[in-house]
């Protein structure tokens, strides 16, 4: 039982440290990409000793420093408990979500096979809905613990958009769930390894690319940022809902931003780009369609696999921040329509059309 | 469900509910439900029940509470003063907490314990649940969905009238 736990918590220190790792990453990216986009070359002082990739040090631990170093301010007139418990509550839902996200498929040690997922849930993908819904509960309370009328507007505004975005994503994953007939991330990764015709990696994608589309959208929606950042609408509303944050605080506030960025890619690549799926290569190592295989042992798949996703994870990430330095902010009339008019219809049309489809031309369960 | 595990969330759950009502501001009366409902829900997990635990706080704790706090907000409802000027009201409470008291009582004295049934396969999962729901219970369950769905359409109907 102790060599359970202790596996347990190797895998749970695993899955924080690769998410936080990513989220750091998340943040170089936020200054380089919007340089690129932008035609400069971003943050080009920060090289240590003449070498530029010592920089990142700036970024990995220069800032979170400065963060904890800075003075707390709580304004006047302010809730303290729940100006205290909103970052919390901010960050907290986003980080155990990743507990159902499979990393690997299994690594076989000592004759056992450990299964490379932090928690084996039957309800994993509720499990995630039920996470991204309590994560709401930061910023409303943000909002309206500062007193103050602009974190109040955001947290607000931050309460309906999550709440109608929410709807249009859980009602998108309906269609993965319907392809796959399981709720659990880690046999929806592995009935991605899968072939189409003989050589077509059968990912989510290409079952589902509405459903895709609707995530996506939902997604970004759901992490609150350009072009649905009108909880924080910062030529509006100076910074929404974490305006009266400072310090330590507005760090958790900005943290759980990121980890909601690597969360959507994390879902994403696990539901539609095959999780931790390396094209062709199965439990013993690579079988290719023309007939040749490589056999590799278990810790060598498990490492490929887990690089995989890792990357996955990264270029998700990186594309979501893309996006965010691409497109201008919605209006909220435009977000709201968007939500309720365009993505919420579409998900349902998209449960109709797959149900039929599914009951037509019916996969072998599997 | 170990007993202390149970005793401790027992104890907290209490409280919390306990708060939702005694509590001044509606804002922390709103958490504090938020807190019960969770709580609830890990009650569901220990007794294996993990769709439902899900299903709570995707529900309940996710969307229909934000929704209390969100008019609790829009509202800016401040901390009330209690004024327990209406007697006849205390006087109905404390008849209903005497009758609860009652039947708990006798419910607990005439409870026999019986040996612990076993657990079927697959209890609480997704399939097991859904297969009872869509097979035995589809009656109440199609006819919850038709209530849900007048709800719906009144609620469109009031909007409409005030527009």
């Amino acid at each position: 039982v102790a060599f359970e736990i202790a596996i347990t918590a190797a895998k749970a220190v695993f899955t924080i440290l690769l998410v936080l790792q990513v989220m750091a990453l998340g943040v170089f990216f936020e200054r380089k990409v919007s340089a690129l986009i932008q035609d400069r070359i971003g943050a080009n002082r920060a090289s240590i000793f003449g070498v530029a990739a010592l920089g990142l040090i700036n970024t990995l631990v220069a800032d979170p420093l400065k963060f904890l170093m800075k003075e707390d301010v709580v304004p006047a007139g302010s809730d303290r408990l729940l100006h205290f418990l909103a970052p919390c509550l901010a960050v907290t839902p986003v980080l155990v979500t990743f507990a159902v996200v499979p990393f690997g498929d299994v690594l076989e040690v000592g004759g056992r096979e450990i299964n490379l997922q932090a928690a084996d849930l039957n309800v994993g993908l509720l499990y995630v809905l039920a996470m991204a819904s309590l994560g709401v509960y930061g910023v409303v309370l943000g909002g309206w613990a500062s007193n103050s009328r602009w974190s109040l507007l955001g947290g607000i505004r931050g309460s309906a958009q999550m709440i109608s975005y929410e709807i249009a994503m859980g009602l998108g994953l309906i269609g993965v769930v319907l392809t796959y007939n399981t709720l659990d991330l880690q046999a929806i990764a592995r009935q991605q390894g899968e072939l189409l015709w003989g050589w077509l990696p059968a990912w989510g994608v290409l079952y589902q690319p509405v459903a895709f589309l609707i995530f996506l959208v939902g997604g970004i929606a759901e992490s609150k940022r350009i072009p649905f950042d009108l909880p924080e609408s910062e030529s509006e509303l100076v910074a929404g809902y974490f305006t009266e944050y400072s310090g330590p605080k507005h760090l958790m506030f900005m943290m759980s931003d990121f980890v909601e960025v690597v969360l959507v890619a994390a879902l994403i690549t696990t539901l539609f780009f095959g999780g931790w799926q390396v094209p062709y290569l199965l439990r013993d190592g690579f079988h290719l369609p023309g007939g040749a295989t490589l056999l590799l042992p278990s810790w060598g798949v498990a490492l490929l696999q887990v690089t995989a996703f890792a990357l996955k994870l990264v270029f998700f990430t990186f594309f979501q921040i893309m996006v965010r330095w691409t497109l201008p902010r919605f209006r909220y009339d435009q977000l709201m329509r968007l939500g309720w008019q365009g993505l919420l219809p579409l998900s349902l049309a998209n449960v109709a059309v797959s149900a039929v489809l599914l009951t037509l031309f019916a996969r072998p369960a599997g | 469900m170990n007993a202390l595990l149970f005793l401790v969330l027992a104890v907290l759950t209490v409280t919390a509910a306990l708060t939702v009502v005694v509590h001044p501001n509606p804002v922390h009366s709103g958490c504090a439900l938020v807190a019960t409902l969770f709580l609830l829900s890990v009650f569901f997990v220990g007794l294996d029940a993990q769709l439902v635990a899900a299903l709570q706080v995707i529900v309940y704790a996710g969307a229909i509470v934000v929704l209390f706090l969100f008019v609790i907000m829009l509202l800016n409802l401040q901390a009330d003063v209690r004024t327990l000027e209406a007697r006849p009201l205390i006087v109905v409470a404390a008849a209903g907490a005497l009758a609860l008291a009652v039947l708990v009582l006798t419910l607990v004295r005439r409870a026999t314990i019986g040996p612990a049934a076993s657990i079927p396969a697959g209890f609480g999962e997704t399939e097991a649940l859904a297969a009872r729901l869509f097979t035995t219970y589809l009656l109440p369950f199609e006819l919850t969905s038709l209530l849900l769905l007048v709800a719906i359409v009144g609620a469109i109907a009031l909007a409409q009238r005030k527009g």
